[in-house]
């Protein structure tokens, strides 16, 4: 399987660039892998105000804890709100925090 | 989070008849209800092409709300009875597979009354341990419990007796026979007063420990349920147990269930003496592989007596049985058409949705439009997008939920949709619509329901009548709903039909009929309808096919029709034979735009192209993927039936690499699956005439209907549907070509 070098400041780079994709070969093994993480803990948008409001939250277990999208971060933008749940599984499954990978890059 | 829902009691309605509308509100005390013509369901404000138009009626206004229950969760429930009540010495037992041990007490077999306790429960302990507790009806209760945890998807021979004379309980586990596992056996013994409640009995929950209703609904299957009026010992339940008619050749049965009687029905039914029968509630699957399933037969019908378990879960859900709020006696002046009725409530807001169709036998427009109802049952409150592991990967896509996906995270008690698993992994078969459905309203995601509305607001925008007529009419009446019109026109993604469907589709068309397929991946799945269960479709997904779960092996058969399920591709009528083109790829990043081929320069398809140049991309625009091929797309298949004089006048191009051969299309994965390399990945866009004067267009793909209101609705994909459909509605006979 797949495992992301958090050292690839390049590759967060080009999806900080073009969220939407198409992605190069690189970078889409790496949007992959950070949407095959485990559903528990996902970070996900909930869509708060169609075409306008997102909320990043973390998914609970199926027939857990409820969804609370009150006091999350929100977003007005899609891509933005697709930038930050790139960031923020990107720490998930590396461990390291890409704006960190940013600077260095 | 959600204030206010609700659902009605039908999604066909007749001008002229009533419709019972059931709504909950969730805090508010009141709630606004405002009757409306659904026209375009598109509510994202930069398309700017939303539209209703409110409809006076008796019922708008404000009503007094309150939340109504949910009894979710499938159970059996045997009616109290005198024989029940004088029970003394018994043994009850079951074969139990059961697929959540561990998930908290879960009912198998229980005759329980609370306040005081009394009665009897053989049940899984909330560490998944078989358990026998029973009820003194003077406030002592007394548990046993083998303390041994039941492998998972394994079978047992569950034992619970009590013996009135000396007060013994006795709980027995017993797996089944396995070759290369081993798996504990266990037996326990206490002593315990028990009086016998004069209460149902029920298979798969308890009587609600407050309050209506039921809980600790059991997950997984029973099968052979047996009770008798006596202490068997282990060796004589074991006989009984492996005994194919557990009620013969005793006289102390009390009763013996057989589960594999009255498939397709929510009747369960007593072998023995004392015919204590009883009834499903919320759809448990039947049909089921049972403890001695030797895999020599596939049909529950040819091997009942090894299909006799009923497979329970917590998550099923039929009728939610509401309270009916305010009723509507349908004006025999309303247009037929798709409606809803608007509740609001604080600052939230919900759709119920239903269709009105003409009286039978009398249209009031030369069109009809063929609501997808079936498969709006298929996908009601699909939540693979919060449950799939692969789902992201699958659809190319981040996570969105919508405000309904974080209301039903809270309650999972409204049911789930044919692509789910319930909460055990095992493949939901049954959909209702007699519950709140979430996604088959306005302002949902572009999928199913409203996607279809692009189409609607398409109509309107061109100032088109037409009439309503629904999947349900259509499996009801056959060939007789549709006969009236002079064309018909599908939905972006007509998926599901049954066999009346199917057959009355076709027949539609063999005739002089004309049919508008405006839609990708249709005509795909066989699933069932029966007045047994009304208000639902059954679905079993067998081989193979685009989905997200596999089908049980060894219950590929419906158990409503006892048909075997699948795709109509295998099954005698290929979308192909039916439509000229079935589905060959799905991708859902980017979609693909058409050009048309040298087939399209024939003069027989000059009327589809009027107005739009030769070379002229058609398409390269819309909601779904940026064009007109996406989502779903079909092509044409000689070898599946496509008929031979059917033109492909344009096919598509354009398509991602994330687009790929559906399963049903590949025979060995390869490296060239994909929108890129391979060129079976593309819509073909196909028409034909039929002897009776009738034909067929088809454009082969679901995004085709966002494309619609590109630009006002002016654009060439809505230019050239236009071209279809005068052409279809004229009256002018179309000829068949000569055949060489």
């Amino acid at each position: 399987m797949y495992e992301i070098d958090p050292a690839r400041a390049d590759l967060v780079r080009e999806f900080e660039a073009n969220p939407n994709g198409p992605y190069s070969p690189e970078l889409t093994l790496v949007v992959n892998r950070l949407r095959l993480m485990p559903i528990e803990d996902r970070h996900v948008l909930v869509c708060t105000r169609q075409g306008r409001e997102w909320a990043m939250v973390r998914m609970p277990a199926r027939g857990g804890a409820p969804i609370e999208p009150g006091d999350a971060p929100r977003f007005h933008d899609a891509e933005e709100a697709a930038r930050a749940v790139f960031r923020a599984r990107w720490k998930t499954v590396t461990g390291q925090d890409p704006e960190f990978q940013q600077a260095k890059g | 989070m959600k204030k206010v829902i609700g659902y009605c009691d039908d999604w066909s309605a007749v001008a002229g008849g009533k419709i019972d509308f059931k709504v909950s509100t969730y805090g508010p005390e009141r709630f606004e209800a405002q009757l409306v013509r659904v026209i375009c369901g598109d509510a994202h404000p930069d398309h700017g092409i939303f539209k209703e138009e409110e409809i006076e009626a008796p019922f708008n206004g404000t009503h007094d709300g309150w939340t109504q229950p949910v009894n979710a969760g499938s159970r059996a429930v045997v009616p109290a009875s005198p024989v029940l009540a004088g029970l003394e010495s018994f043994t009850v037992q079951a074969w139990v597979f059961a697929t959540t041990p561990g998930r908290g007490e879960q009912g198998i077999v229980t005759q329980w009354q609370e306040n005081p306790a009394r009665g009897f429960a053989l049940m899984l302990d909330k560490d998944g341990a078989a358990m026998l507790r029973v009820g003194d009806g003077a406030g002592q209760v007394a548990e046993v419990s083998t303390g041994l945890p039941l492998a998972a998807r394994r079978w047992y021979l569950l034992t619970a007796s009590h013996d009135a004379q000396s007060g013994q309980i006795t709980i027995r586990q017993t797996p089944g026979p396995t070759a290369l596992e081993k798996f504990s056996s266990g037996e326990a013994t206490a002593t315990g007063a028990f009086s016998a409640a004069d209460a149902p009995l029920h298979f798969a929950a308890f009587p609600a420990s407050a309050g209506d209703g039921h809980d600790r609904h059991f997950n997984g299957r029973i099968d052979r349920p047996r009770l008798s009026k006596v202490v068997q010992s282990a060796a004589e339940s074991s006989a009984i147990g492996a005994h194919t008619d557990p009620a013969q050749d005793h006289d102390d049965v009390v009763a013996a269930w057989d589960f594999s009687q009255a498939i397709g029905t929510q009747e369960i039914r007593d072998t023995g003496p004392n015919a204590l029968h009883g009834r499903t509630e919320n759809l448990p699957s039947r049909g089921c592989k049972g403890h001695n399933w030797t895999g020599q037969e596939q049909n529950f019908a040819h091997a009942p007596q090894e299909y006799g378990a009923i497979h329970f879960h917590e998550d099923d859900l039929h009728d939610a049985g509401w309270q009916t709020s305010f009723s509507y006696a349908i004006p025999s002046t309303l247009r037929s058409g798709v409606y809803a009725v608007r509740l609001r409530a604080g600052e939230d807001q919900s759709y119920i949705t239903f269709f009105v169709r003409p009286a039978k036998g009398q249209p009031t427009e030369k069109l009809a439009f063929l609501a997808s109802t079936v498969t709006y049952m298929a996908y009601a409150n699909y939540q693979w997008h919060q449950h799939q592991h692969f789902a992201e990967v699958t659809e190319d896509f981040w996570t969105v939920l919508q405000p309904v996906d974080v209301f039903m995270q809270k309650h999972p008690e409204f049911g789930l949709s044919t692509y789910d698993t319930h909460f055990d992994g095992s493949g939901v078969r049954f959909s209702s619509r007699l519950r709140p459905i979430f996604n088959a309203a306005p302002g949902t995601p572009y999928w199913s329901f409203n996607a279809d509305t692009h189409i609607l607001g398409w109509l309107d925008s061109q100032g088109i009548a037409y009439d309503v007529i629904t999947d349900e009419d259509l499996h009801r009446e056959g060939a007789a709903a549709l006969a009236p019109y002079r064309a018909v026109l599908t939905g972006a993604h007509p998926e599901y039909y049954t066999t009346p469907m199917m057959e009355g589709l076709h027949e539609y068309i063999a005739g002089a009929g004309r049919l508008i397929y405006l839609g990708g991946n249709g005509f795909i799945w066989r699933c069932a309808m029966s007045e047994a269960a009304p208000g639902v479709i059954e679905l079993r997904r067998a081989e193979d096919g685009i989905r997200y779960r596999d089908e049980e092996p060894g219950e590929y058969y419906l158990e409503l029709t006892g048909e075997y399920g699948g795709l109509w591709r295998r099954l005698g009528l290929p979308p192909q034979a039916l439509v000229g083109v079935g589905t060959v790829a799905v991708g859902f990043d980017v979609s693909g735009h058409y050009l048309r081929t040298p087939q399209g320069d024939d003069p027989r398809a000059a009327f589809i192209f009027e107005g739009i140049g030769r070379d002229e991309i058609i398409g390269d625009f819309g909601y779904l993927g940026g064009g007109a091929s996406g989502s779903e797309i079909d092509a044409v298949d000689p070898l599946l039936g496509t008929p031979t004089h059917a033109l492909v006048v344009a096919s598509s191009v354009g398509h991602s690499p994330n687009t790929l051969l559906c399963p049903d299309e590949i025979g060995f994965t390869n490296n060239v699956m994909d929108g890129v390399q391979n060129p079976k990945v593309r819509a073909d866009m196909t028409f034909f005439e039929t002897p009776g004067g009738g034909a067929v267009f088809s454009v082969g793909s679901i995004a085709w209907a966002g494309s619609l209101p590109h630009e006002g609705y002016d654009n060439n994909i809505s230019r050239l549907t236009g071209n279809v459909l005068r052409r279809f509605l004229d009256e002018t006979p179309f000829e068949m070509p000569v055949s060489s």
